[in-house]
């Protein structure tokens, strides 16, 4: 047997082949990585859409089903861009097939590109999704398109950045699971998906001020709806500030490969 | 000069507390196949994966065909093929498409034809379609030892690649390995089988509690430490020992026929056959055995280590 001569190392390849590596992963378990979320978001539209929906009014000039929309949609696209980074590093971590990976010429950058755009690749593409099954309950006025695919994109590059330290940080399933109980659902539950928060007492307006997830979803919904409690700019601004600095803690733990490498 | 397939200086590692590598240097010319063998816990494992770039260095070098391993290791690293020592496997793919992706990751373009060859040569064509999961421990063995050939890497390197696997395998695996090493791969392999590092290696490194503690050709290895076992069968039994062999260390048993002394490597067979004639005893045979490297490997450690 002859060994063929050293082939040609082709820069961007490393990037390209983990990028489709992480696609196919979530591709192959589609039941549990594009259909259970559909299907959960399906349910919550039937119920705040055709059922509880027709009994609330929230916003003034919209039905109930249009403005939890918009929430319902970014409420996909953010798990499931955690979710598909957070089971997917921390698995080749405790599994240790990371180290298939550290011995590669595989740079950080490349890292975090490809587990980040394959993240982004799943929420939106629940998220799409999520927004076809909508069009039964709901016609959405579509304000500011790509002020919307924006919004969708910041907010599923925040939550891969969210996903990537949490799979460096976590020591065990459930420490893992914490992050989606115990920090995702309750800023998603108190970041206005379900109601605007200009409609609770002050205090907890404000309160709600400090909760990133609020910026996001008030962003995406303004873009779609064309009205929200903050003007479009500002939570453009604040999204990307929050997602700027997840991607440098994210970055830093890569580069330093915390926790990957000993 | 030519440059050294792998070159470490000075290395050393710690853990909390624990020197697991301690100012370690030797260097692997291209083309030979190097044995680095040591007790468990020896720091064999950690020397290799700071070669390899899944340990940090603590402190020292390491170049890889005069590249190193820190500031250049995308080039050090497109360079090197590693099969470690724990089954490493992801358990979504299967064979052919873990194997298109790995040599994806190390940057060259999928080579039908040598993932073909691979794939065949190890003996899992019947198998390349299915996912990692439902493959037995040795086909896992078999394709982790593809996977770091997919990229035709020039140092190989092998950690245990035969701990708990089959006969057949190890056959396959050892004759694959020469014929690699033939075509110019430089090899670098750990194993507890000592056996199998003194048929394969061209040198051998020993190491103990992190420390070098003999680097030898093979065959110098055994002729400078190696010892002879000599028994002498007597055509009549004797009661006593004479004093010129007593004074040697030989053990007569208890019949009086037999007995058994041990040569160092720097003592001539000549001497005892001289010492056996003056005593006038009358031999039936005699049989000669060499210590292989199991013994020299047992005597080399054996002072540092401690009972449990």
């Amino acid at each position: 047997m002859t060994p063929p001569q050293k082939a040609a190392f082709i820069v961007w390849l490393p990037f390209y082949t983990l990028l489709q590596k992480e696609v196919r992963r979530f591709l192959r378990v589609a039941s549990q990585t594009l259909v259970t979320p559909v299907i959960t978001a399906a349910l919550y539209l039937f119920i705040f859409g055709a059922t509880l929906g027709e009994r609330i009014s929230v916003l003034e000039g919209f039905s109930y089903a249009q403005f939890v929309v918009p929430g319902l949609i970014l409420m996909g696209v953010i798990n499931n861009s955690f979710s598909n980074v957070a089971s997917s590093l921390f698995m080749s971590r405790y599994l240790g097939n990371i180290v298939d990976l550290l011995v590669t010429p595989v740079t950080p950058t490349q890292f975090i590109m490809a587990y980040t755009l394959a993240a982004m690749l799943r929420g939106l593409a629940v998220g799409v999704v999520v927004w076809v099954i909508s069009l039964f309950f709901a016609d959405l006025p579509w304000a500011h398109p790509l002020a919307a695919l924006a919004m969708a994109c910041l907010a599923s590059f925040l939550f891969a950045q969210f996903g990537i330290i949490a799979a460096i940080h976590a020591n065990s399933f459930d420490a893992l699971s914490m992050y989606t109980n115990f920090v995702i659902l309750p800023l998603i539950f108190l970041g206005g998906v379900f109601y605007p928060i200009s409609i609770l007492p002050p205090t907890w307006a404000w309160l709600s001020h400090l909760n990133p997830l609020f910026y996001l979803i008030d962003g995406f919904r303004h873009a779609l709806l064309g009205v929200g409690d903050l003007s479009f700019l500002v939570s453009f601004g604040i999204s990307s500030i929050i997602s700027l600095i997840m991607f440098c803690w994210a970055a830093s733990l890569i580069a330093r490969s915390y926790r990957l490498r000993t | 000069m030519p440059v050294s397939a792998l070159s470490i200086k000075n290395l050393s590692k710690h853990y909390d507390s624990t020197l697991a590598v301690d100012n370690l240097s030797f260097a692997i010319e291209p083309g030979e196949i190097f044995g680095l063998l040591g007790p468990n816990g020896a720091g064999k494992s950690t020397t290799i994966n700071m070669i390899s770039g899944v340990t940090r260095i603590g402190s020292g070098q390491i170049t890889i065909f005069g590249y190193d391993n820190q500031r250049d290791y995308r080039m050090t690293r497109s360079v090197v093929g590693v099969m470690h020592q724990e089954v490493v496997i992801d358990n979504f793919f299967t064979i052919d498409q873990a194997l298109r992706f790995h040599a994806g990751y190390y940057g060259v373009r999928d080579d039908a034809p040598w993932r073909e060859r691979l794939i065949e040569h190890l003996g899992l064509k019947p198998h390349r379609h299915k996912v990692m999961i439902k493959l037995s421990g040795g086909l896992k063995r078999r394709f982790m030892i593809a996977k770091a050939l997919i990229h035709r890497p020039r140092l190989l390197i092998l950690d245990e690649p035969t701990a708990g696997v089959d006969v057949e395998l190890r056959h396959t695996l050892w004759a694959f390995v020469r014929e690699i090493n033939q075509q110019g791969t430089t090899i670098l392999l750990t194993t507890h089988y000592l056996e199998e590092a003194e048929q394969m290696c061209d040198r051998i490194a020993i190491m103990n509690h992190g420390q070098l503690i003999a680097l030898e050709a093979t065959s110098t290895l055994l002729k400078e430490l190696g010892t002879r076992s000599i028994t002498v069968h007597l055509q009549t039994a004797i009661k006593q020992l004479p004093e010129n062999l007593f004074c040697q260390g030989a053990e007569l048993n208890a019949s009086g026929t037999i007995l058994k002394l041990t040569l160092s490597s720097s003592q001539p067979t000549g001497e005892l056959l001289r010492n056996l004639n003056d005593s006038g005893l009358a031999i039936d045979d005699i049989e000669t055995s060499r210590a292989g490297l199991e013994e020299i490997f047992l005597q080399m450690t054996k002072a540092d280590r401690v009972e449990p």
